[in-house]
Formats: structure tokens, sequence, C-alpha cells
């Protein structure tokens, strides 16, 4: 075997096992219904998808960023902080794996996971087809914005799950982060910025926000390439700080 | 801040020798010649043929390479001058050792002495601070992988994962060690029956027992039928049934690999381990094989007398008479039965037995019992790691 292969074997084998740990427990049927029954319950009742009188899912992935800012980290908390509870932390990094083998498997597992889900939002589709005559690629594009939206809060998860063995402080701490980059594109954040920082600061800050990259693909239902550079510049960032804390921690 | 020994012991015997605070080497005890020569000329060892792994990395079976990994590379665990902290606490001070292929190490020590952590550094999981660590012939800082791939090891405390059945935690073990299909399979199969998992096989992990969880983590570093097995505290929380298995088992396995292993048993160190390192606050305080280190009690060459009678004072006054006898101490008289204790002089210790043999002859004493002290290493073990306020204590009363 040679050793790109073995890595890759050894990132396929992490990831089987946390996704085999999803479903070997109540918890992701569970999450799965709530996160169908939210979507639901967005698109047809806030999203008024049947008053809006348009074939398209707009409305639907409108919600994504809210709904994804309590389930991404319900999903990813245990990630890293149930390894350190449990200590088997301790027997996955002697075992001949490298840190971001490990990092790697496990994060896509999780993000497998979010696109089963995702992917089981199905019948929407297949409604808006029904009843109307949508644009299916800009729909292709909104999947694809929300699947790199959900990676995005997800690296942050798994940031802030490595950093406590506690999984509600990772919860709450990735929700918090998660938030902070969401906010950071709404027009209530940007004016207050521009009243009373420097209006050119506005650029920046929003430059940062999930909600600005996001929007392209879910509302215009375009794929430009600086929105996906930008989610997988943040998955990077997070994937990599994760790394950097689990190594802290090994060293005392 | 390293104690001196100031008395001279309980019974006025030669100091332990302890060693400087540097932690210099111990006096390394060689194996024999002979045994070592048995080793080398012996065809290389044949793997157990249902564990489809190599003997030799990435070597394949071919036997030039085995008969060179053999004769190269008999110190399968290099240890030099290594020092882990965590922040003010120095957990590991200055720490060398080595461990043969054949060699059954036993890591003695308080609670708190520093195992665990020269285990995780072995182990790779913490990087030293400074040191060296080599496994086989690969630095475990530098290729920590090639490193890891020839260790098997069990955790304290056994962490798995609770959410996955026996079988399948085995199996993702197996996998992450590169064993797939039938190899993976039988791998499993065969460490299932080493560590009699038999009955809990499908069972999820945290339904467990403790002795099952332990020993599922222990067949998890079996898979590999590894060279270096370094297991921390592996009959913890066992019962006695369970100890006995899992140190035979590690009796059995012994003759191939290097194993190094913590415990606070010290009858287990006597029982399995071919040589045993005491560490007390991060440091080496002694390194020698069991039957060296008991031979430091101040109790090795007593003898230990039982006599009908019923006056005490003259039978130690005579045997305190004898030319071989250093002190006498008064153990019991009960039932019409004394029991004292002569310690040697050091020059006379082989002497000791006859002369009180020969004592107790000429007086007509009716003995019941006597025996040669071997020297208790649970004594040895107290006195060498006992904190400084105890220890000057105990020195005060027995000056
Ligand atoms: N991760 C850690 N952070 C801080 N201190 C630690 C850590 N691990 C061990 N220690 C300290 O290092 C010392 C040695 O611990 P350890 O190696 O676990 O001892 P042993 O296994 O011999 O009982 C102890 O004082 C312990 O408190
Ligand atoms: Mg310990």
């Amino acid at each position: 075997m040679s050793p790109a292969n073995s890595a890759w074997s050894n990132v396929m084998a992490i990831a089987k096992r946390e996704l085999a740990g999803y479903f070997a427990s109540p918890v992701a049927y569970v999450f799965i219904v709530i996160f169908l029954l939210l979507t639901g319950f967005f698109t047809f009742n806030v999203a008024n998808f049947f008053e809006a009188s348009e074939a398209s899912l707009r409305g639907f992935f409108y919600w994504h960023p809210w709904l994804y800012l309590f389930l991404v980290p319900a999903i990813g908390m245990r990630l890293w902080s149930e390894e350190r509870r449990q200590g088997t932390i301790e027997l996955l990094l002697t075992l001949p794996v490298t840190p971001w083998q490990a990092i790697l498997g496990k994060f896509l597992a999780s993000w497998a996971f979010l696109a089963i889900a995702l992917a089981l939002t199905f019948p929407i589709w297949i409604t808006v087809n029904y009843l109307g005559d949508p644009d299916n690629g800009a729909i292709i594009a909104g999947y694809v914005g929300s699947l790199l939206l959900a990676g995005a809060y997800l690296a942050i998860t798994c940031m802030t799950s490595a950093l406590t063995r506690n999984q509600v402080i990772a919860f709450i701490l990735a929700v918090v982060v998660c938030f902070l980059m969401m906010m950071a594109g709404y027009s209530a954040v940007t004016d207050f910025i521009a009243r009373w920082l420097s209006p050119g600061a506005v650029d920046t800050v929003a430059s940062f926000s999930t909600i600005t990259h996001f929007d392209p693909f879910s509302q215009k239902g375009l794929i430009e390439l600086r929105d996906v550079v930008f989610f997988v510049s943040v998955m990077a960032f997070a994937l990599f700080t994760t790394g950097v804390i689990i190594r802290a921690h090994r060293g005392g | 801040m390293r104690r001196q020994e100031t008395s001279t012991g309980l019974h006025g015997h030669e100091p332990l020798e302890l060693r400087p605070a540097t932690g210099a080497h111990p006096t390394r005890i060689e194996r024999s010649a002979g045994r070592r020569e048995a080793g080398a000329s012996a065809p290389a060892p044949q793997r157990n043929a249902h564990f489809g792994c190599r003997l030799v990395e990435g070597a394949g079976g071919h036997s030039k390479a085995r008969l060179r990994y053999h004769y190269e590379s008999e110190d399968m665990i290099k240890v030099e001058n290594l020092r882990k902290t965590f922040g003010p606490k120095v957990a590991v001070n200055n720490i060398s050792f080595n461990v043969e292929r054949g060699e059954v190490l036993g890591f003695l020590g308080p609670n708190g002495a520093g195992k665990s952590t020269t285990m995780r550094m072995i182990t790779g999981f913490y990087p030293p601070d400074a040191g060296t660590i080599r496994v086989g012939n690969h630095d475990v800082v530098e290729e920590p992988i090639q490193a890891k791939r020839l260790i098997g090891y069990l955790p304290e405390n056994a962490p798995s994962y609770s959410d996955m059945t026996v079988r399948g935690f085995l199996g993702f073990a197996a996998e992450v060690r590169g064993l797939r299909g039938h190899a993976k399979r039988n791998a499993v199969n065969g460490v299932i029956e080493m560590c009699f998992l038999d009955a809990v096989v499908n069972q999820s992990v945290d339904t467990l027992s403790k002795g099952y969880k332990h020993r599922t983590c222990l067949a998890q570093s079996l898979l590999h039928d590894p060279e270096v097995l370094i297991l921390d505290e592996p009959t913890d929380g066992l019962d006695p049934n369970q100890k006995f298995e899992v140190r035979s088992l590690i009796k059995r396995m012994s003759e191939k690999k290097a194993i190094v292993f913590s415990t606070h048993i010290l009858e287990e160190v006597e029982s399995v381990c071919t040589r045993a390192i005491i560490i007390d606050r991060g440091v080496i305080v002694a390194n020698g094989t069991p039957e060296d280190l008991k031979a430091r009690s101040n109790l090795a060459g007593a003898v230990t007398l039982s006599v009908q009678g019923a006056n005490s004072q003259a039978i130690t006054d005579k045997l305190a008479s004898l030319p071989q006898v250093e002190q006498t101490q008064a153990i019991s008289v009960k039932d019409g039965v004394i029991v004292v204790r002569a310690f040697p002089r050091a020059s006379e210790a082989s002497a000791l037995a006859l002369g009180v043999a020969e004592l107790a002859r000429a007086q007509g004493w009716r003995v019941n019992e006597m025996r040669v002290e071997e020297g208790r290493l649970d004594e040895v073990f107290r006195r060498i790691t006992m904190p400084d306020t105890v220890k000057r204590a105990a020195a005060g009363v027995n000056a």
C-alpha cells in the first residue's frame, strides 16, 4: 500500500467508524426528523412557500443559516470532546494515524451525515417541480451552497469541540462563533459599523460573513468561485486550528 | 532536593544504594550471554499464522530482512534522558532505560510517579520536552507512524469507544492497523480468543463489566501481534482469575516481544517480570531483576527461627553472641512458641544459617521452623519510595 493510499484508507476507516457511531444511536434519527420538520416549517409557514407563488426554493434555503446555527453544532459537538472525555483520544492518536487523518476522517463523517439529512429534503424539490417550473440549476446551486455552509459551521464546531471535554461548552462556543460570523453580514450590523466605525470597514467585516457568501447560492442561484473559496477557507482554517489545539493538549 | 539515606535502615544494615538526582543510569543487569545467543541463532520467529501481518515492516517475508532485523536490533525500546514537565511540575525527570526483545519490564512506582507519562511518551501520545525514544529502529518523534506500527498499547483505564460493539471496535482498530478482509477477520478472531471475549463479541462496549472492557482494550493492543507491547496497569480492576489470565498471557507472549507494563501489585512483578524499574517522583530509583531488588531488602538473608519455649530473651542473647549475627529481633511469643529473627553481618550472610543451626543443636532448642528470608519487594519498594518526612520520622524512631 502506497503512503497516500494508506493515508486515505486511514481517513476512511476513521470516517466509517464515526458515521456508524451516528446511526448506532437514535439521536441521529431524531436529528434528521427535527431537521426535516424545521425545514418544512420554515419553508411553508415562515417563508410562505405557497403564497409566494413562485416556483423556487429560495424561501427554503433562506432559513438554512439559522437552522444550521443550532443543528450543526449539535451534530459536531461530540467529535473531539467525547474523545477527550472518554480518553479514547489516547487510543486514537497512538494508533498509526496522523492527527490530520483523524481530524479529516471525523469531519468528513459528520459532513456526510449532514449531507444525508440535507438530501432527505428532496420531497420539497419534487414538490416545486410538480407545482411549477423552477430553475433547477438554481436549486442545485442552493444545495451546494447549503452543504458548504454546513461544512463551515461544522469545521468551527470541530475546533470548539477540541477545546473542551464538555460537549455542552463545545456546543455553546460553536453557536456563538457561527452567530457572530452570520451577523457580520446583516444590515443591522453593517449599518452600525458604517455609522460608528468607518464605512470602509463594512466591506471587510461583511466579507467574513457567512450570509454574504451564502446569499449568491441561495437567493441568486449562482455558484461563484469567491464564495466557494470563502467556505473552503473557513473549513481549512478551522480544521487547521483544531490540529493546533489537539497538539497543544498533548503537549500538556 | 534528592533525599539522602541518613539512617542505616531498620536493623542497622547497609542502606539501599540510591541514585543521584541526575538520574544517572543504574547499572544495567545484563542478560546471560547464553540466552542472547540462543535468541540470535534461533530461526526467525514465526508469526502466528492467523495474524496476517508482517514481522518486518514492508519486508513482506524476505528472510534476509528478517534475519538482519533479528541480529541487529535486540534493543526494541531505547529511552534516553527523557523529560516531561506540566507547567511547573516535573512529571518525568531524565529517565533512561532499554528494553530488549524477550524482556518483560515491570514499571513500579507510587501514584503520580510518572509511569503513565513515560508510557505516553514512548507511544507517541505526549511529545517529550527533552530526550529521545527509539522503538525498533524508529525515533518516536521523527517517525511516529513507523514507530506506532510496532507498538501495541493499552492506555491507563483501558478506554474504548463505548457506542461500538466489541467486534466493531476491534474491527476498527484492525483497519487502522492496515488489516483488511481475511487478515482483519483472522486478527480480530485471534485476539477475541486470546482475551476470552467470545461471550461478548456482539455486545456494546458500554454494557460490559470492567473486566471485559479492560480485556477489550487489551485485545486491541494485540491485533497486529506487535513487537513492542506497552501496558499501563493491565491488571487494574480485574478479579483474581482475570488477573491470573492476563499475567499468563503476558508471560506467554514475552518470548518474542519487548513488553513494558506498569503495576502496583508487587507479586505480579515477581511472577511476570524479567526486570523491574522503580520510579519515584519522575526519577528511576532502582533498576534490576526482581531477585536483585529483593536482595536489597533489609530482610534478605535474615534467618527466622520458631522455637518451643517461653524465654525469648535467652534465645535472642544466644543468637546475638554468634559472630555472624549483626542484630536480633524478637518477633512474637505465643502458645509456647518463640519466633525470633537474626540479621547477618554483611560479610557473613552466607554462613548465618549454618551458624544458627549449629547453635540450635548445641543448645538443644526444639526448633519448629527455620527459614532464610529472601527479602520482600514491598519492603524495598516502601523504603525507596517513602516520602522524605515519613522516612526521617522512621529513622528517628529507630535510631
Ligand atoms: N496532562 C497532565 N497535565 C498536568 N499534569 C499531569 C498530566 N499528566 C500527568 N500529570 C502529572 O504528572 C505526574 C505523573 O503522573 P503519571 O505519569 O500519571 O503518574 P503514574 O502513572 O505513575 O501514577 C502527576 O503528578 C500528575 O499529576
Ligand atoms: Mg498511571
